[in-house]
């Protein structure tokens, strides 16, 4: 029942009967995604091994099915677990949020870090931890409403006769500039202690992380990245155009309100535990295009590639001045910013 | 492309005597104003700060009368304040008006541009490696950083054909900005002095400074000034376009390059000083070239005026306005970032 073939060589199609249900897998989109799932989980079983002591992979493998004595299981389990499984799942819910921004924005500089959702984490929780002196949840809360006030008035003041992306992206840096001078005032308004933890913490960092840290982030992922893969169609109309995508029956208002919702959360839940990690937002959905050569961002090849990105910078991060550690925005940052500079080089040539 | 209006000043046909006359009574005033505020805000920033100091206290002081503190508060330290933030301010102002003529970008500021970030990533290096402490070493490392990242931000912003496009130039600061901070993050934290240190001048404040501050950026801050005021013709010149500038005599190449060491000296040497201050050499030159027209003859002589002026209400209005003190850094953040915010809602960015 073939008709003729409207898509190219190297996309396999799968179809349920009366057509409600169509799967369309393009060959390269599906192995690029495989190869980075298989690099997250080799990067990650890595990271399980080395540390303060470095345990054989047996060791390892044995903690994971419960075998192993309590000592290692609770080195494997508790301690390096948790980060491991953070970075990977974390880095997906990073990707998949710029994903959204990009798609959004049209344009590919659209991520959290440009329209100031980073910044404005970083003041929330800063204001939360050296003003108010909350706790651990206070942070938390800090951080997810100064993110979101943030991203919002950015939105706002860049709205003026519909969203333009460059506007967004100007007034995002120019915000960002403005909460930078208030964040560097509030660090040194207290003591050295607490103004060091709070860089730390604002530079993204995954080194705290516990069990109770990876469930939220988990649950969201779950949650929203099926969302996604059901708006995927919808939002790959949008990417042609308001109008376009509204002559072919999208409500075009409603599914940008539900994209930028599911953007915003994803990327909240990272930076609440994590602390505003800079970059995989930006770099992944991009990268993704460049290798599958798909038109659209492609949504699992962007997260298994945002998860990769994300605990192999871990590991950089842990390592490469050890024993001591590195928080992992700092890696992020550095390569993410050395990756826009390529963009712009590489853009400019074309244009 | 460039209208009649945008080149007049420079290449236009003569204007009407009397309308010239005007115009140049017009600026005189400007510049006769300026002075005052100058003068007015300079005096203000003597009396006023922590100490309690009565305004005669503060003026028997200033004349080294009355008691020994009183005197060092007001001659030790909020003398050598006032002239700093008379110094810097200019030099910030004058940098910014330079860079925007140099990258015919209305959106180039040396903090947006990511020139301070560069100067910090440096001060931060010299500070953790080899020691450097003290304005006379940090002067140093901070004009090596804002000239690398200067260099190359132009590199990245204006590479490919349509090179020179306003947001592309920010992207690449903003770009080239995020990995030096991304450096600079990882240096601070891992030597817990260094980032004591650090965090208080990072935060941009004029607050202790001594005339060893002074002195220490003062002679850099007069070449690069020197260097901007000579070029001022041949920037109005560039701003008729690469092509359009070459074929009237003008050396491109040359003046832009002179306009680079002029942005570096006068950011390199206010950074070392009072640290990485965003947004006023973003605002100064649009608030000028809307009184007095594109005319850089004008502008930049005027932003070394206009800035310090701003400068100076920034920190006297950080000293008052809190019981602590708000470093001026974020007082022209605060000042400036709507600024920033109104261009880009006014119209479409156009290159100057």
């Amino acid at each position: 029942m073939t008709a003729t073939r409207l898509w190219p060589r190297g996309v396999v199609l799968l179809r349920s009967r009366r057509g409600r249900l169509s799967l369309r897998i393009g060959l390269r989109s599906f192995s690029v995604g495989l190869a980075f799932l298989a690099a997250a989980l080799l990067v990650s079983t890595y990271s399980l091994t080395i540390g303060e002591s470095d345990l054989p992979l047996g060791d390892v493998a044995d903690a994971l099915l419960g075998r192993a004595d309590d000592g290692v299981a609770r080195i494997v389990l508790e301690w390096r677990l948790p980060r491991v499984l953070l970075a990977v799942v974390g880095g997906a819910a990073l990707a998949l949020s710029g994903a959204v921004f990009q798609t959004i924005t049209r344009n590919p500089l659209g991520s959290p870090d440009v329209i100031g959702f980073n910044m404005g984490a970083y003041t929330g929780a800063l204001v939360s931890m050296l003003v108010i002196g909350g706790g651990y949840l206070a942070t938390v809360a800090g951080a997810l409403v100064g993110g979101t006030l943030t991203g919002l008035v950015v939105y706002l003041l860049a709205l003026r006769q519909g969203l333009q992306g460059y506007r967004l992206i100007i007034v995002g840096i120019g915000v960002s500039a403005l909460l930078a001078s208030l964040n560097a005032y509030l660090k040194i308004t207290v003591s050295l202690e607490e103004s060091l933890s709070a860089s730390v913490w604002g530079a993204g960092s995954l080194a705290t992380a516990a069990w109770t840290d990876v469930v939220p982030v988990l649950a969201v992922v779950a949650v929203l990245a099926p969302v996604l893969m059901f708006v995927n169609r919808d939002s790959g109309l949008l990417a042609l155009g308001d109008d376009a995508a509204h002559g072919r029956g999208v409500d075009v208002e409603r599914l940008r309100l539900v994209l930028l919702a599911v953007g915003v959360v994803l990327t909240a839940a990272v930076t609440a535990v994590a602390g505003p990690i800079a970059f995989i937002a930006l770099v992944a959905p991009q990268l993704a295009v460049r290798l599958t050569r798909t038109p659209a961002i492609p949504l699992l090849p962007t997260a298994f590639l945002g998860a990769s990105l994300l605990a192999l910078g871990d590991l950089v991060a842990r390592t490469v001045i050890a024993p001591a550690q590195l928080p992992v925005g700092v890696v992020t940052a550095t390569i993410g910013g050395g990756y826009l500079v390529w963009l712009l080089v590489a853009q400019a040539r074309k244009a | 492309m460039l209208t009649a209006r945008d080149a007049a000043p420079a290449r236009g046909g003569p204007p009407a005597p009397a309308a010239a006359r005007r115009g140049t009574a017009r600026r005189l005033l400007v510049v006769a104003v300026g002075v005052a505020l100058c003068a007015a805000l300079s005096a203000l920033s003597l009396f006023v700060g922590s100490g309690d100091l009565s305004p005669s206290e503060s003026w028997n002081a200033l004349n080294g009368v009355g008691t020994a503190a009183d005197v060092v508060i007001v001659r030790d330290y909020r003398v050598p304040r006032t002239l700093l933030a008379v110094t810097t301010g200019a030099a910030l102002g004058t940098a910014g008006a330079v860079i925007q003529a140099i990258t015919r970008n209305p959106l180039a500021d040396p903090g947006i541009l990511g020139v301070n970030a560069g100067a910090f990533l440096a001060v931060a290096v010299g500070a953790a490696f080899f020691g450097a402490t003290g304005t006379s070493g940090q002067v140093w490392w901070a004009l090596g950083g804002a000239l690398a990242t200067s260099v190359a931000v132009y590199l990245v912003g204006t590479s490919g054909r349509q090179g020179g496009n306003p947001v592309q130039m920010v992207l690449a600061g903003v770009a080239v900005g995020a990995v030096f901070s991304g450096f600079s993050h990882g240096i601070t934290l891992m030597t817990p002095e260094v980032f004591d240190r650090i965090r208080f001048w990072s935060a941009g404040s004029l607050q202790g400074r001594q005339t060893d501050v002074l002195w220490g950026v003062l002679p850099f801050v007069a070449a690069g000034l020197l260097i901007a005021v000579a070029l001022t013709r041949s920037f109005n010149t560039l701003a008729l376009g690469d092509d359009l500038a070459r074929s009237l005599g003008g050396r491109v190449v040359l003046v832009r390059g002179a306009g680079f060491l002029s942005v570096t000296l006068l950011c390199g040497a206010a950074t070392a000083a009072v640290g990485p201050v965003s947004f006023l050499g973003l605002m100064v030159p649009h608030a000028v070239r809307m009184v007095v027209g594109p005319d850089q003859r004008w502008v930049v002589p005027l932003s070394l005026l206009a800035a310090p002026v701003v400068f100076l209400s920034a920190d006297i209005l950080g000293r008052v306005v809190t019981a602590g003190e708000l470093p001026v850094g974020i007082v022209t953040a605060f000042l400036g970032a709507p600024v920033l915010v109104w261009l880009v809602r006014r119209k479409e960015v156009k290159p100057l």
